[in-house]
């Protein structure tokens, strides 16, 4: 037996970009207590984001959002045996270091609270506990995975219910990934000026046509049909946040959009997923935000 | 993956596809999720049937505690296909801060070492007489097994680039073929 190179290593990027790997064709459902995370788990969630409130009740209540109460998410964390995920303000790595402490299996540093620094974002290399981040377009999505991001998510518009954004953005993502793959090697210098990326990584996504890391998409999914839409458009998975508990019934809802995503190119389970339902959440249209309600505009 | 080894790859989520394969990868993933759904679109029955009669099935992580006959720290109501007779537990090293990767001897598949990737990973805990344990951590806890065409790791090779239990797997389904 060889005795060299044995030592067990644990946070490697293998590791942390690993567990995103796991979690793909499924989906990930924001909660705010034991009792939601318990419904999500029941189910078929492949993970719960543990958040202080859901996005919909931030845009409607206002003030500072923050990390939640580290016993709500120890609640969490003992109520369910799926992977915890729980957010963090942009570039509050201090939020980060505590929910490393806390234990929990990712840590989203999310648009979705209120920024803690708009300039940087946290050095997530610093970090055993993988990131995900949100990125509207691919040069963001790069520039988070050049920080240490071990998953991207698409970052939609939380909390309205519209899916226009969340089309928006994963289309934008996808379509830039495929201009990449179509230019010549002498092209790419100038595509990662203006991706503002990092050359190499620019040239790694141009040679393997996908993001180093899975990319999920989120904000404003609120429909099993919702669900499937981004799995054609081609997400590895799906976060879903106020749309299931701020739906009439969240218990069937959250059934209902985990058959929508496995089965996504299937019409005739999306249409059986999408029967009865009961009211969906009440949505705003994101054309009727102004601007500085846009969450997706925080982080650059 | 298999692909690159020469194997026809499909994906499989209902019965009719199942029956359409001559062996079955169950890869990483969410145990619960992959119950919830097997018996939701009737696959679980199906592929217990399958196994029964021979189907060359390898799981890795989540697929290998879909093989287990029994498991630990399961959530309440989880089910498993079964077919080993093994028991596992789930999560075994703790959360992802406790996920690992590192080398493992495996005899059955000679040198280098496999560099084996463990991601909130199970281990198996005892074994019936008709399995056979294929690797072991160097605190003697068991991480690969195989019974007959059944073959089951606590980690992930489909996250590296080393084929050989990929291989060695294929090796069953073309001598049940």
């Amino acid at each position: 037996m060889s005795d060299s190179n044995t030592a067990e290593q644990s946070g490697t990027n293998r590791v942390k970009r690993g567990l995103a790997e796991m979690l793909k064709g499924g989906v990930i459902m924001d909660v705010v207590n034991a009792e939601q995370a318990k419904i999500a788990e029941d189910a078929g969630a492949v993970a719960v984001m543990a958040l202080e409130r859901v996005p919909a009740d931030i845009r409607s209540q206002g003030g500072v959002a923050r990390m939640s109460d580290p016993d709500l998410i120890d609640g969490i964390m003992a109520a369910v045996s799926i992977p915890v995920m729980a957010k963090a303000r942009i570039g509050h790595f201090v939020e980060a270091q505590v929910l490393q402490s806390l234990g929990v299996d990712y840590i989203d540093e999310s648009e979705v609270l209120s920024p803690a620094d708009y300039v940087n974002h946290i050095d997530k290399w610093k970090f055993n506990v993988p990131f995900v981040c949100g990125a509207t377009n691919l040069g963001e999505a790069l520039r988070r995975v050049t920080e240490g991001a071990a998953m991207i998510r698409s970052k939609g518009e939380a909390g309205t219910g519209d899916v226009s954004e969340a089309t928006k953005h994963i289309r934008t993502i996808k379509g830039e990934i495929a201009a990449l793959s179509a230019k010549t090697a002498d092209e790419l210098y100038v595509a990662a000026k203006e991706l503002q990326a990092p050359y190499d990584l620019v040239a790694e996504i141009a040679r393997t046509g996908k993001l180093p890391v899975v990319l999920f998409t989120a904000g404003g999914v609120a429909t099993p049909a919702d669900a499937a839409l981004m799995m054609q458009l081609g997400a590895d998975g799906v976060f879903v946040g106020s749309g299931i508990f701020k739906s009439g019934n969240p218990v069937q809802r959250a059934a209902a959009i985990v058959k929508a995503t496995t089965f996504f190119d299937d019409a005739d389970v999306i249409a059986q997923a999408s029967r009865g339902l009961g009211e969906a959440m009440v949505g705003i249209n994101v054309s009727d935000l102004a601007a500085p309600h846009r969450l997706a505009e925080r982080g650059w | 993956m298999l692909t690159n080894l020469g194997a026809n790859a499909v994906t499989v989520r209902r019965p009719e596809e199942l029956a359409r394969v001559s062996g079955l990868i169950i890869p990483g993933g969410e145990s619960t999720v992959m119950d919830k759904l097997s018996r939701l679109f009737g696959l679980a029955e199906p592929l217990r049937a399958a196994i029964d009669a021979g189907l060359p099935v390898y799981g890795t992580c989540a697929g290998l505690i879909m093989l287990a006959d029994r498991v630990h720290d399961s959530i309440d109501g989880q089910q498993t296909i079964g077919g080993m007779d093994i028991t596992v537990r789930r999560n075994a090293f703790g959360t992802q801060l406790d996920s690992f990767e590192t080398d493992l001897h495996v005899p059955e598949l000679g040198e280098p070492a496999v560099h084996a990737v463990f991601i909130r990973a199970p281990v198996v805990e005892e074994i019936g007489s008709g399995v056979r344990a294929l690797a072991s951590l160097e605190d003697g806890r068991i991480v690969a097994v195989e019974q007959g065409n059944l073959l089951g790791t606590s980690f992930h090779p489909e996250v590296t680039n080393d084929y050989r239990f990929h291989s060695y797997f294929l090796e069953k389904v073309r001598a049940s073929a």
